[in-house]
This record gives structure tokens, C-alpha cells and sequence, in this order.
């Protein structure tokens, strides 16, 4: 057992100690800096040229959102016709057939606001042109995407006063030149020679050493497991994502995976600190996002490597922990490390099955999503934490009597509107629809539909109520993982899903960059004593304090229906 | 609006050709110096592939290793595991018939020495390997089936064992495939 916890530790160590070059190296490509990856830049140019983007131009922040929802907007209809008529296309040697419209909705969605719910499955779903032109593509664009919006951010949070947020298509073409592509690649060649497969083969037919005649699934599956978990994507090529052993070969695998997926969410924290020129208060706010993350993890790990308390009942030994919907070569420790930084992260892959793990686990995944700004996914983990933030300094502003201000700009009433819009909006997603989905799920158990309500849940009780509500807390926080025992490919779960996750992905985007936007064009209001420092740790745990507050009032009543519930049956 | 829309189309073909042709291809063109040149690494018997080193099989025959229960009958062409919760009633009673028949057909294994992974599904419905543990219990009933002495399984166990990551990080397994292809070698 001490090897698996060596072995956590260890991932998160490596992962904060490339972080802080990897956002140094962030910090300076955003600035305009001299770096080593200079040599791309008559790439750049090229493209610039071909696109006839004037590099030299900045956008205000309407215009900035404007140009990023018109290439999300194309992106959404060239995935949908892709998938749509995927089945007459080639590279299919599998023979997999179109997706029916419903799924198509969801899953084009999915991919393109970062979330990743799968409501097929990547071996029979989906062909070899989709996973790469659909998916593949989609999972670099839509991190890139939420890079870019973070980068405008800063660039308002930057100077005194400014109308200028940058120019999104040069922000994006540089994040996925100077960072994605290349980390991407990297990784995708470590994945390869420990074993995921990249040709282009389809299914392998075999004969077991005791006779069965099997087949094996294949494809190029590396390059986007790479992406997937670089940007906070989570989409697994197979159906049961990184627990696949094609997917996750080996312990040294799963490092580089879960490594991956925290490294540029933490990475951008650092760069924020360089590039903004308030050190302090970047990691002020890694500080406590880790501390977030600490109280999320340290319960899961420690109730998996437990075990299951109704088996321990049955007299059965666990000395390797709750092995339900687990790897071996994995282990419980990583398995419940992994389960929570997916789920803060906004990555949504898993390599152990939620839907098994402990209640306290279930639980602690959640909140993970219900936060989802502890690190939080490429780009909008700070967005989510900015809104914390503004309401933040709102409260603090009125316990002190004064007019809040960030950062040297006073924040009047239409700010504080919209961060509390976007806060009250995810509880109103998660909670409304999944009274829905029970209210559907009790009142209309044998409706006419593709799914009766009463055959969607794989669990009774309040693991199934568990199930309804995980899946809408993943779809709203864009995360992609999934109580996967919920039977969600039917109309009613593709088209609410991918109703929450649009909304999940969009609002909380406008919303931040939308602030500070505003707060950028107001007059400038040097420091003096009576400012509140909001980067103190005072202020730090404030904020803590404000996140705990909120996430507590919204979601405690469903959670004590879930898994607290189960957990007090289990005791 | 209209400019948005015309840069939009642009910046869409050129990385569509990048993240969709370009990336992938060079990863596949990579891949083939791997081991298994980047189509999955096979094992061989008598010049014939019998499976693939990662992907578990199913072995549920007595003078065999034993893998893991499996929510996908060990069929690659799909993968997924039981996602049943940890109280549901009817888990727990498929649970409890996995340790009857184990015990059934491991006469003289107490209930408790079994390892949990043995009666329950893994994630994937595809894992390839058992701790030291699993197999180990398998030991009394594959020496009887087979007539070899259980000190040589214990070696073969020994010898098949796979160490934490450097010795240091994550746990210590028994891949089942090549244990049970070195079983077959040893007469």
C-alpha cells in the first residue's frame, strides 16, 4: 500500500514542479517574449496571413466574444454533420454506423464546450474520421478556447486601464502552436511506447490461450488520449477510458495522465502571477485552490483503500482496497486521487468506475464538479474562481463599509449581477433538471420513450437518485464523467445533457470576461491603506469561506438525498 | 460579423489539417519504432498471437490462473465495467455467489484470504493482471489439476511478479496471460 501512496504524492509533486516553468514559459509567450518555440512563428505569420488576421489588432471584450462564439458556432455545425454522416464516410474499418440525431445533439456538444460526456461508447460509436476530425480536432480547439478567453482576462486585469483584451484569433492560434500541439505530441509518443496503440488497423480477431475467440479494438488512439487529458478534455477513445488497458497500459501511464490533465490549469495560475505582475496573489489563489483539493482528496482515497464496508461484511479480504470498477495495476490509492482531480479539473476521464466507488467518494466528486473552479479546467477554472471571487470582494466591500474594488477598479452593481447570474445559474441547471429526471423517473416510470424512466438507473435508492444527479452536475461543470450506469443514450438524457452543458459552458465564460472587461475600462484607483488587498491571504480564505458558503446553500439538500444518504445506510 | 465568419472558415481548415492529418499521422509514422509498431504489442505461442500482452483474457478453467470477473466476458471489441454501487442488493448477492464458486472450486481457501479483486468486476472488463495475492490463492488448485509441486508455482508467481513503477510507485502485479503461457511451458 505504501508504494500507491508514494505514488500519488509523488504525481502531484511533478506536476506543480513543471508547472512553474511550463507557466513561465506561458507567461512569455503571451507577452511577446523571446522563447525557444520561436522557430514557430513563421508558421504563425502564415496563418495570420492566410486568415487575413491582423496580428497587431486588439478587440474589446465584445468583440473578443463575438469572434469566439462565431468559431465555436461553425465548429458546432461542422461536428454535427460529420457525426451525422459518419457511417458513409471512410476510415471506418470497423463498419460503425451514422449517429442518430439525438446522440449527435449531445455529443457534438459535448466535445465542443470541453465536457466530453460520452452517451456512446468510442468502440462502436464512433469511426476512426470521427475520433480524429470531430473529436480529436474539437478537444485542442475547445481547450485552446478556454485558454484564449482566460488570456483576455488577464490582459484586463493587466494594465490600469484598457479597452483592449487582445486579439482572440492570435491568442488561440499561439496557444495551440506554442503550447498544446507540442505537449500534445510529447505525450502522445511516451503513450506509444508503453503500449496505446496509433495505427490506423481496424478490430484484431484472436484465439485465446484457452480457446475464445475474442476481438480486440483498436485505432489511433494515442494522439488524442494525449489531448484529451492536456486540455481538460476527458473523452476516452474506448469505452471505459483510461481503466482501458490499451488506453492506460501501465502505472507509468497513469502518472503522465493525471499529471497531464492538472499541468496547464495549474501552469496557467503561475503564468497569471508573471503576466499580471501580482506574483502573490497567484499563489495566494493556488494555495487555497490546493487546500480545496486536499479536503476533496484525502476522504476518497483513504474510504477506497478501505474497501467496501458490505464486503468486508461478507468476510472476503481487501487488502487492495474497494476493487469494484478498478484496476489492479492501478490501485485504489491512484484510482481515488485520479477520481477527484478529474473532477475539479473539468477532465471527466476516469480510470476507475465512479459509479462504484464509496458514497464519501461520490460525494467528494460532486463537490468537485459543483465548485469546479479548485484548479479547475483550461482557462475556465479561473473564470469559475473569478466570479468566487467578485462575490467575494462584494461581501467583504460590504462587511468593511467601503466600495468594493479589484484590483484598482471599483465593482459596482452590473458586475456583482453577473457573477451572481452565472453562481445561481449552475445551481439552477444541476438542481432543476434533475428534479425532472426523478419527477420523470416516479411519475412516468413507464412512459413511451426510447428508455422508460424506470430502466435508465442501474442502482436502486439513493445510488440511483446519485446517478440522475451526477450526471447532471458533470454536464453543467463540463466535466464528461459519469455515474456510467445511468442509461443516458435516449432522447431525454442527450437533449437535457446537451441543454446543461451549453449553458454550463457559455454563461460562465461572457460572464468574467464580461467583468472584467467593464472593470478594465473604468478609471484606475491607485492602492492606498484602506484597499482590501486581494492578495492576502486574509483574503484567501475569504474567499474559501465564500465558495464553501455558496456550494453548501445550493447543493446540500440533493446531496443528503445521494450519497450522504448511502453512506449513513452503509454505517 | 461577416469577418468573423470568413476568419472562422480560414482558421478552421488550417487546423484541421494540422490536429486531424498532420498530428496524427506523424504519431502513427513514430509509433512504428514501438514495441507492437503502434497496433498493440501481441504475445506469441508457437509463432502464433494468443492475445495481447495488456488486454486481459478470460481464464476460468481449473488448471489455469483465474483473471478477473468481467462486466464484458473479456471481448475487447467493447469495454465497461459493472457500474453497480456499493450497496446495491443485487450486487452484493452476485458478489456472494463469486465467493461460493471460488470456494467451491478452491477447496481448503478460507473466505477470508480472498483477495477482493477476485469477486469483483475491474473498470475496464479487460484487466490483464491479479496482485501477487490472486494468484497466489489459485496456487493449491492449479498444482492439483496439473500434478506440479506448488513450490514451483510459488517461483513462477515469483518470477512473473511485476514491481512498483522504479520500486517505488503504484502496486506490485501478476500479468495473467504470461503467467498462464509460462504455466503451459513448464510442462
Amino acid at each position: 500500500m505504501n508504494t500507491e501512496i508514494t505514488g500519488i504524492i509523488a504525481s502531484f509533486l511533478i506536476t506543480v514542479l513543471l508547472a512553474i516553468p511550463l507557466g513561465r514559459y506561458i507567461a512569455k509567450v503571451y507577452a511577446g517574449e523571446k522563447t525557444f518555440t520561436d522557430f514557430l512563428s513563421p508558421l504563425e505569420r502564415f496563418i495570420y496571413k492566410f486568415c487575413h488576421v491582423d496580428p497587431k489588432k486588439g478587440m474589446g471584450w465584445k468583440e473578443f466574444l463575438k469572434a469566439m462564439l462565431t468559431i465555436n458556432l461553425l465548429w458546432l455545425i461542422y461536428a454535427f454533420v460529420l457525426l451525422l454522416f459518419q457511417g458513409h464516410l471512410p476510415l471506418n474499418p470497423d463498419k460503425n454506423p451514422d449517429m442518430p440525431a439525438d446522440l449527435t445533439f449531445n455529443t457534438a456538444i459535448s466535445f465542443l464546450v470541453n465536457c466530453n460526456l460520452q452517451d456512446y461508447s468510442g468502440e462502436t460509436g464512433v469511426t476512426y474520421l470521427t475520433q480524429l476530425f470531430v473529436i480529436t480536432f474539437l478537444q485542442f480547439v475547445s481547450a485552446a478556447t478556454g485558454i484564449a478567453c482566460l488570456v483576455a482576462v488577464f490582459n484586463g486585469l493587466k494594465e490600469k486601464t484598457t479597452k483592449n483584451l487582445g486579439n482572440f484569433w492570435v491568442i488561440f492560434t499561439q496557444t495551440m502552436t506554442r503550447i498544446l500541439l507540442p505537449l500534445a505530441l510529447i505525450m502522445a509518443i511516451l503513450l506509444v511506447f508503453n503500449g496505446t496503440p496509433a495505427s490506423f488497423d481496424g478490430k484484431d480477431t484472436i484465439t485465446t490461450l484457452q480457446g475464445d475467440t475474442v476481438q480486440v479494438s483498436r485505432g489511433p488512439a494515442a494522439g488524442m488520449i494525449a489531448i484529451k487529458h492536456l486540455g481538460t478534455n476527458g473523452g476516452g477513445w474506448f469505452g471505459a477510458n483510461s481503466a482501458h488497458p490499451l488506453e492506460n497500459p501501465n502505472y507509468f501511464t497513469n502518472m503522465l495522465e493525471i499529471t497531464a490533465q492538472v499541468l496547464i490549469p495549474v501552469a496557467l495560475l503561475f503564468a497569471m502571477g508573471i503576466y499580471i505582475r501580482r506574483k502573490k496573489f497567484a499563489y495566494v489563489v493556488f494555495g487555497i485552490m490546493t487546500v480545496g483539493m486536499l479536503c476533496l482528496m484525502l476522504p476518497t482515497v483513504i474510504s477506497e483503500i478501505r474497501g467496501n464496508p458490505e464486503i468486508t461484511r461478507m468476510g472476503v479480504l481487501q487488502a487492495t482496497g474497494a476493487m469494484e470498477g478498478k484496476e489492479v495495476r492501478l490501485g485504489p490509492a491512484a484510482s481515488g486521487y485520479w477520481s477527484i482531480m478529474t473532477t475539479i479539473i473539468s477532465t471527466g476521464s476516469v480510470n476507475s468506475m465512479h459509479d462504484s466507488s464509496m458514497p464519501v467518494s461520490g460525494l467528494m466528486q460532486m463537490l468537485g464538479m459543483m465548485i469546479n473552479s479548485f484548479y479547475g479546467g483550461c482557462g475556465v477554472g479561473f473564470l469559475n474562481y473569478l466570479i468566487y471571487i467578485i462575490i467575494a470582494v462584494f461581501i467583504a466591500g460590504l462587511m468593511i463599509g467601503r466600495t468594493p474594488e479589484f484590483m484598482g477598479h471599483k465593482v459596482e452593481a452590473r458586475e456583482v449581477k453577473i457573477a451572481a447570474l452565472v453562481t445561481l445559474l449552475s445551481a439552477f441547471v444541476i438542481k432543476g433538471f434533475t428534479a425532472l429526471a426523478a419527477y420523470y423517473f416516479v411519475h412516468h416510470a413507464n412512459a413511451d420513450w426510447a428508455v422508460k424512466p424506470a430502466n435508465w438507473l442501474n442502482n436502486p435508492g439513493y445510488h440511483g437518485f446519485s446517478e440522475m444527479l451526477y450526471q447532471f452536475t458533470s454536464t453543467n461543470a463540463n466535466n464528461g464523467s459519469g455515474f456510467e450506469g445511468l442509461s443516458d443514450n435516449n432522447p431525454f438524457w442527450n437533449i437535457t445533457g446537451g441543454l446543461a452543458m451549453i449553458l454550463g459552458r457559455f454563461l460562465p465564460i461572457i460572464g468574467p470576461v464580461a467583468i472584467v472587461g467593464l472593470l478594465a475600462g473604468k478609471k484606475y484607483i491607485p492602492e492606498s491603506q484602506g484597499t482590501l488587498k486581494v492578495d492576502s491571504y486574509t483574503f484567501g480564505v475569504m474567499t474559501f469561506a465564500v465558495i464553501i458558503i455558496i456550494t453548501a446553500l445550493s447543493y446540500f439538500p440533493p446531496l443528503v438525498l445521494g450519497p450522504i444518504a448511502e453512506y449513513l445506510n452503509m454505517h | 460579423m461577416k469577418k468573423h465568419i470568413l476568419v472562422s472558415l480560414k482558421l478552421t481548415a488550417v487546423f484541421i489539417i494540422i490536429c486531424s492529418v498532420i498530428y496524427p499521422l506523424v504519431i502513427a509514422a513514430v509509433a512504428r519504432l514501438a514495441p507492437g509498431g503502434g497496433r498493440g504489442q501481441t504475445l506469441p505461442v508457437n509463432g502464433k498471437a494468443v492475445g495481447y500482452a495488456n488486454v486481459g483474457q478470460k481464464f476460468d478453467r481449473d488448471n489455469y490462473f483465474w483473471s478477473r470477473p468481467s462486466a464484458v466476458g473479456y471481448n475487447a471489441a467493447g469495454s465497461g465495467g459493472s457500474n453497480k454501487g456499493p450497496t446495491n442488493p443485487d450486487y452484493l448477492k452476485d458478489v456472494q455467489a463469486r465467493i461460493d464458486s471460488f470456494l467451491a472450486h478452491n477447496p481448503g481457501v478460507r473466505k477470508d484470504q480472498i483477495p477482493a479483486e477476485l469477486v469483483t468486476y475491474s473498470g475496464s472488463g479487460l484487466d490483464p493482471d491479479l496482485s501477487p495475492a490472486g494468484a497466489k490463492i489459485q496456487i493449491p488448485r492449479i498444482a492439483a489439476a496439473r500434478h506440479i509441486s506448488e513450490q514451483t508455482l510459488r517461483d513462477l508467481v515469483d518470477q512473473h511478479t511485476e514491481h512498483p513503477f522504479v520500486g517505488m510507485f503504484g502496486p506490485s502485479k501478476v500479468n495473467v496471460l504470461q503467467l498462464n503461457i509460462a504455466l503451459d511451458n513448464l510442462k
